[in-house]
């Protein structure tokens, strides 16, 4: 069963109709006991940061998701916002703090890129990851620079570099959708479903 | 670098996908699940749906739609047509839509836009506008291309990029269904006074028409007739593409 954390900002349904296509079962969830006991996590994430921190806080899961990843290691997919999310804070709303599992502040796109980043790039692991080189579906106008220690990374080109993804042990965080890139974007639903580990 | 985007759009009445569709593989041409499948298949980088339904009962029949169609679908998915309210965006969202293309709505009420992007955020928010040659300016048209506005495009253009839209799909009225090309010099005035990505609507019928649209600034385009009457494979389109030196994903 893939817990699903609902922090009622995000759209959800093609990450929903992305597992069911995989036929995994899934469940949204809102439970800080649910969050630590599950096999499988999702921190799915569009929408503003600080929202969703908020809505992280006020459901009173912040110690849930930073326990299963930096104690348990068990399987979490942090996606697009969720990925942020993982950092300490970001550009977008200054006072808002993030989960600060991963020591880095999120940044806007610079100037002489369209901003949000809308559409497919490819994405290139730079060090031994969960999945190859491919093509992804982006819709972010903030991003990780660089990578932090510790964690595996893959970078992609817009107006210069960015960390498009970043993985550790069963964690893996992904800028972009895997859930709208395609048989690509299903592989790496897959890799970490299946409980992948770098 | 960001490839550019081939989007097949389909027209959706009750349920059904109108304008001739030729397909000659498929059980149904009409159903927009097997016809949004066919294309994903081809290696279509978006979908979008647009309800021409104009009832209250119809557009309950679209919203069932966008879940069967979401169900198969693994590239993102906008709806457009006749979205009024704030609320009508969320059904389409939550059934499954994930970009809302918004146009008479806009024009009528602004603010429309800014409750959207920071709802539900500006990489959903999508305004269309509809537009023609008038004298020296492109102006907007909005009601299905009825009723003509006192507005410039390019400056609407810009106002929707402040209010917090995240893209701009731009259909020529005076080419659309022409096939004579999309309406560059529109195009170009547009992209140059908006730092938003701009989906090219209205005229293609080959290559060479989208060519010219993403060397005037378009970063994705719209086609209906070039892939409906199945001249052309989307496949086929973006290898050619490829070939003319555009970066279009290898899927």
């Amino acid at each position: 069963m893939i817990q699903i954390i609902n922090t009622g900002v995000a759209n959800i349904r093609s990450l929903q109709a992305a597992f069911d296509r995989l036929g995994c079962t899934w469940n949204l969830t809102v439970s800080a006991k649910e969050i630590a006991d599950a096999s499988h996590v999702v921190l799915p994430g569009v929408g503003a940061f600080a929202a969703a921190a908020e809505s992280i806080d006020q459901l009173g899961l912040r110690n849930a998701i930073i326990d299963r990843i930096n104690q348990l290691d068990s399987a979490t997919l942090c996606i697009c916002l969720g990925m942020q999310l993982l950092c300490e804070s970001s550009e977008e709303s200054k006072s808002a703090k993030g989960l600060g599992i991963v020591p880095k502040a999120i940044t806007r796109f610079g100037t002489g890129v369209k901003i949000p980043q809308l559409g497919w790039n490819e994405v290139r692991p730079l060090d031994n990851g969960p999945y190859v080189t491919g093509e992804a579906y982006f819709a972010n106008s903030y991003r990780l620079e660089t990578a932090p220690e510790g964690w595996g990374a893959a970078e992609t080109d817009y107006g210069g570099k960015f960390i498009s993804s970043i993985w550790r042990g069963r964690t893996l965080a992904c800028q972009f959708h895997p859930e709208l890139s395609g048989t690509w974007g299903e592989s790496v639903l897959t890799q970490w479903i299946e409980g992948i580990t770098c | 670098m960001l490839k550019s985007r081939i989007i097949p759009c389909l027209d959706v009445n009750e349920g059904r996908v109108v304008k001739g569709v030729k397909f000659q593989n498929l059980r149904d041409a009409g159903d927009p699940v097997e016809l949004s499948f066919h294309y994903q298949d081809q290696g279509a980088d978006e979908l979008v749906l647009l309800d021409v339904t104009a009832t209250r009962q119809e557009r309950i029949a679209m919203l069932e739609t966008i879940e069967r169609v979401r169900q198969k679908l693994s590239i993102p998915l906008t709806v457009g047509g006749g979205i009024g309210s704030i609320e009508d965006a969320g059904r389409l969202l939550n059934a499954g839509a994930d970009k809302v293309s918004i146009n008479s709505a806009a024009v009528r009420n602004p603010d429309l836009i800014e409750a959207m992007s920071t709802r539900f955020g500006a990489q959903c928010t999508v305004v269309a506008i509809d537009a023609k040659k008038h004298g020296e300016i492109f102006q907007v048209l909005t009601r299905s291309g009825t009723t003509a506005e006192a507005i410039d495009a390019v400056a609407w253009a810009a106002r929707a990029e402040s209010l917090g839209a995240g893209e701009i799909l731009l259909t020529s009225f005076d080419r659309d269904g022409t096939r004579s090309g999309y309406d560059l010099p529109m195009l170009s005035a547009v992209t140059d006074a908006c730092a938003l990505p701009v989906i090219a609507s209205g005229g293609a019928d080959s290559v060479a028409h989208m060519v010219e649209a993403f060397q005037h600034g378009a970063h994705a385009v719209l086609a209906a007739s070039i892939f409906h009457d199945a001249n052309m494979t989307v496949r086929e389109v973006k290898l050619k593409l490829a070939a003319a030196g555009i970066q279009v994903r290898n899927d």
